[in-house]
């Protein structure tokens, strides 16, 4: 894209954005890095001076034929993906939109996927390369814009779902795919264990499945591939017709479940856990939060969960099982001042070893993931 | 330049004793099987790479995981090095030992402790290869899907390290993308768990920043892999072109028309002949460039995209389109294909091997300065490579034999990945950066952007104890290479 004159859509606003880090660097002065300012519910609380990307805006490159686009971090995801939508194609991972000022930013540095991911991928297998400013205020370029790049570490993906604790990204490249030529949904009346064990069997054979959530004794699927498979799969599998709008609903965390408006609701209503299991987990056995009350999405791999159980009581059953849960809400709460399960006591060093090599001056979005950096 | 290790350019090697380390080892690791006379360390002397040689000080063949802490603490109390080795298929020399370490040669890992079809992962051993993970998940139905053309010997472990790739990764990914979790040991004799049997795990994607590490952070004992269900169907498509730019902007269109292919594959003249002399796979000798578009998923699909491809493959000007008709002739096509190196290396005493990633739109202009490069150095280089994803495997013909030629197929190859550089490509797409190409690395990166790699490297590695001298280069080799490069620009400065 070759644009010569700038619109506030298309705006480069690094230069000013290093200089900030550049000062903070010099005094000491912690950020807290905003894009939307949509997932302020999502981790701990950062105490910082602002720093905003909202007019560092713009597609910079986007070639459909490459299947590669890069945009700056302060762009909506919405305007991202009308653009891709006008060339039949998408970001696969489905990334959640939580109100109309969500960043790509905020979408890396989160790294939540929606309910493509087991079938397509997460939100880092789909990022090629960053821009990132890093603690001495300069702009670093890592990974690309081609499909395979070994040279060096893989920093661009480390910066996904870090938070911004480890640098600003300014810019990140994405492989992106073709739309499906067709998709059809569908609503199966079974049990929780049935739609368990059918989804194992299906999961073995190549069918066309990119979405599969048990809730409220129904299976709902979502088949997309050529016209011909999903047709065909359509016919064997069954069930009623279920509207497509479920899935963004369920992406967006916006079904009834959650609530009126928002995660962080009412605070009447229990706290909100996102419980990531592996698949075929058969039971947590956990007898407050009963499984059939839950949301079983990724076919069981993320499971939603209202509930005032203890954080450690649920955190203890995920790890037995070697899943973890995250506490997603109002800043009080059971879990608030941890929302993210803690790690282990070496991976903790090695967190904070790499926090202190790469933001020694602790200066981005301190405490945002864990109270130790 | 020397590209063997450097004290001057890579850091002072450790002063050390080799009988004292030997006894230190002997007395800490019980039962460790350590050779020590030259001629044991003779085969462990090179990886795939094989015009890089060192012997190594000792060859460590652990057969237990508490074997390999306690020689990773023993090491690291003493300040030696250590240089992980899978099963030395590697093409960068990343498994190249050091004349002052330790190779801790990992082959003896060698079993498959899971697979569970119903959640479809496998869990195995770093020493294990690729191929024997798809083939023990074949009766349940299922496969690994990264197939680096070496599948039959290299290890899973190097893999890990290598984030490895093959003809399957434009549609199902890289290592990286099909690892969920891994467990390392540290320098320090540390366990860790990285990723987990869920989809994701809390805390940085330190299992990314793991995949492609080179051996340079830590080592890698045991990975669970995603299993995926073998399509439904395989057909394979073969164009042959009068031209090679019409052949680059015909794979171009496949994906323009929403067709993501299982495998998307290019050969050029001198490979053509090369494999057909060599295999007899049915290529047309004539054509200058051939493609190999592989379609799989459910039948029904398949069909349908066969037709699409036949299509697009027509308007962009192919002289020919065959569709092998069953499965024996689909093998047949691919055998050329995956034989195509050794079948190039009949042609000459010795080959070079290229890795480097670019813009398909590029390629034809690559391609075009290959073979002007290729005309300047009076070196023959033959073309086969992932075209779908645009990584390209130029292969440099020379002899050994004859003063100088290996010195200038090294240069013609730095060369190439300079112009991989220059379209906005990359030095390596899944070889690695390794010994071979630390140089290049200083084209690719800003001293900045490499301090930052060292950063990441000394939160886990501190004393730059694994693997030093590969991946990431020092300040000292980048400046060094920068004066080589600018003395060679203006050749005033040449002395
Ligand atoms: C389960 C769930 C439910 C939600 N429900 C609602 C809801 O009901 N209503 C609502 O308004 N929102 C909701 N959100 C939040 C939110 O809208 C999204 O997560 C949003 O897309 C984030 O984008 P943002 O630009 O707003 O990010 P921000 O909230 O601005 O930032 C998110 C995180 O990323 C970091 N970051 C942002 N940009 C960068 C950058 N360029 N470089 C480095 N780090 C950066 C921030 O510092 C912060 O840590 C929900 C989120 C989740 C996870
Ligand atoms: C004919 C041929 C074809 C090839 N084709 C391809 C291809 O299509 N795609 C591709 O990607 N590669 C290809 N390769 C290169 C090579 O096979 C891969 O890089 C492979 O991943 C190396 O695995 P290995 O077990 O042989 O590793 P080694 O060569 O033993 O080691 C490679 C690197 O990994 C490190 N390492 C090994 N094991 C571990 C461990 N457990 N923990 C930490 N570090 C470790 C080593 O230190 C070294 O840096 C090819 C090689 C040959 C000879």
């Amino acid at each position: 894209m070759d644009k010569t004159t700038e619109t506030p859509h298309d705006h480069d606003a690094s230069e000013s954005l290093a200089e900030r880090i550049r000062q903070a660097s010099a005094n000491g002065t912690p950020l807290r890095i905003v894009g939307g300012d949509t997932r302020g519910f999502y981790g701990r609380p950062t105490e910082g001076e602002v720093l905003s990307t909202a007019e560092h805006r713009g597609i910079t490159f986007y070639d459909p034929v490459e299947l590669v686009v890069s945009v700056r971090s302060g762009t909506p995801v919405a305007e991202l993906e009308d653009a891709l939508a006008e060339q039949g194609q998408m970001l696969p991972f489905e990334p959640p939109r939580f109100g109309e000022a969500s960043t790509v930013g905020g979408m890396v540095a989160t790294g939540l996927s929606g309910p493509r991911r087991p079938w397509a991928g997460s939100v880092r297998d789909f990022v090629l390369g960053v821009r990132v400013i890093g603690h001495e205020g300069i702009e670093q370029r890592f990974g690309g814009q081609v499909m395979k790049n070994v040279a060096g570490y893989d920093l661009s993906r480390l910066m996904v779902g870090a938070q911004g604790t480890l640098g600003l990204l300014t810019e990140v490249t994405f492989k992106v795919l073709p739309r499906p030529g067709a998709s059809r949904s569908l609503h199966l009346e079974v049990s929780l264990e049935e739609a368990r064990n059918r989804l194992a069997d299906w999961g073995r054979e190549p069918l066309p499945i990119s979405a599969a959530a048990w809730l409220e004794g129904a299976l709902h699927i979502r088949l997309e591939g050529g016209p011909s498979s999903v047709a065909a799969t359509r016919e064997r599998l069954g069930g009623d017709e279920l509207d497509e709008n479920f899935w963004p609903a369920l992406r967006d965390l916006k079904l009834d479940f959650f609530g009126p408006g928002s995660v962080s609701a009412r605070a009447s209503d229990p706290p909100l856990w996102r419980l990531s299991l592996p698949h075929r987990t058969a039971s947590l056995g956990l007898a407050d939060a009963a499984e059939d009350s839950m949301i079983h999405d990724w076919a069981g791999a993320q499971c939603w969960v209202r509930s005032a159980i203890d954080a450690e009581t649920l955190r203890s059953a995920c790890r037995r099982v070697d899943g973890h849960a995250t506490y997603l809400g109002a800043c009080e709460g059971p879990g608030s001042d941890e929302p993210f399960t803690p790690l282990p006591s070496v991976l903790l060093k090695y967190h904070r070893n790499l926090k202190a090599e790469l933001d020694p001056k602790g200066i981005f979005n301190p405490g945002r993931l864990y109270a130790a950096f | 330049m020397n590209i063997l290790y450097d004290e001057r350019l890579d850091g002072a090697a450790p002063q050390l004793d080799k009988t004292a380390i030997r006894d230190s080892l002997a007395q800490d690791v019980p039962g460790l099987t350590l050779l020590h006379r030259e001629e044991d360390l003779h085969p462990f002397e090179c990886d795939g790479l094989s015009v890089y040689r060192t012997l190594p000080m000792l060859v460590a063949l652990p057969e237990t995981l508490a074997q390999v802490e306690q020689l990773l603490k023993t090491c690291h109390r003493l300040g030696v090095p250590v240089v992980t080795r899978g099963a030395g298929t590697g093409l960068s020399g990343g498994a190249m030992p050091l004349e002052h370490g330790v190779l801790l040669v990992l082959s003896r890992f060698s079993r498959i402790l899971e697979i569970d079809p119903e959640a479809r992962i496998a869990r195995v051993e770093p020493g294990v290869r690729n191929l024997a993970i798809s083939e023990a998940a074949s009766p349940y139905g299922l496969y690994y899907a990264p197939d680096p053309s070496s599948q039959i010997a290299c290890s899973i472990g190097g893999n890990v390290a290598e984030n490895a790739g093959g003809v399957h990764c434009l549609k199902y990914g890289l290592t990286v993308h099909n690892v969920i979790k891994v467990k390392v040991l540290t320098i320090e004799g540390e366990h860790m768990t990285l990723g987990s049997d869920a989809l994701d795990a809390p805390g940085f994607d330190l299992l990314a920043l793991f995949n492609g590490s080179e051996g340079m952070l830590g080592v890698v004992t045991e990975i669970t892999v995603k299993l995926l269900p073998k399509p439904e169907t395989a057909k394979v498509l073969m164009a042959s072109f009068d031209d090679i730019e019409k052949a680059g902007n015909a794979v171009g269109s496949i994906i323009a028309a929403g067709i993501i292919p299982g495998g998307l594959e290019m050969m050029d003249n001198l490979a053509i002949r090369a494999a057909e002399d060599f295999i007899g796979a049915g290529y047309p000798v004539e054509a200058e460039a051939i493609l190999l578009c592989e379609l799989d998923g459910v039948e029904a699909d398949v069909d349908d995209d066969c037709e699409t491809v036949r299509r697009v493959l027509e308007a962009a000007g192919a002289t020919g389109i065959q569709q092998a008709r069953d499965d024996a002739e689909r093998a047949l096509f691919w055998a050329g294909r995956k034989n195509a190196f050794p079948a190039v290396g009949r042609m000459s005493p010795d080959y070079y091997c290229m890795d480097g990633t670019i813009p398909r739109r590029e390629l034809a202009r690559v391609l075009k300065g290959i073979s002007d490069l290729s005309e300047q150095y009076g070196l023959r280089v033959a073309n086969v490579f992932h075209a779908g994803d645009g990584n390209m495997h130029p292969l440099i013909l020379f002899d050994a034999n004859t003063p100088g030629e290996l010195d200038e197929a090294e240069a013609l190859g730095g060369k190439i990945l300079e112009l991989c550089v220059e379209v906005g490509g990359t030095i390596t797409g899944e070889h690695g950066v390794g010994r071979e190409k630390i140089n290049q690395m200083c084209a690719q990166f800003r001293p900045d952007e490499l301090a930052t790699f060292r950063a990441a490297k000394a939160a886990f590695d501190p004393t730059g104890l694994l693997n030093p001298g590969k991946n990431i280069p020092t300040p000292a080799r980048c400046s060094e290479f920068r004066t080589i490069k600018s003395a060679a620009a203006d050749p005033a400065k040449q002395g």
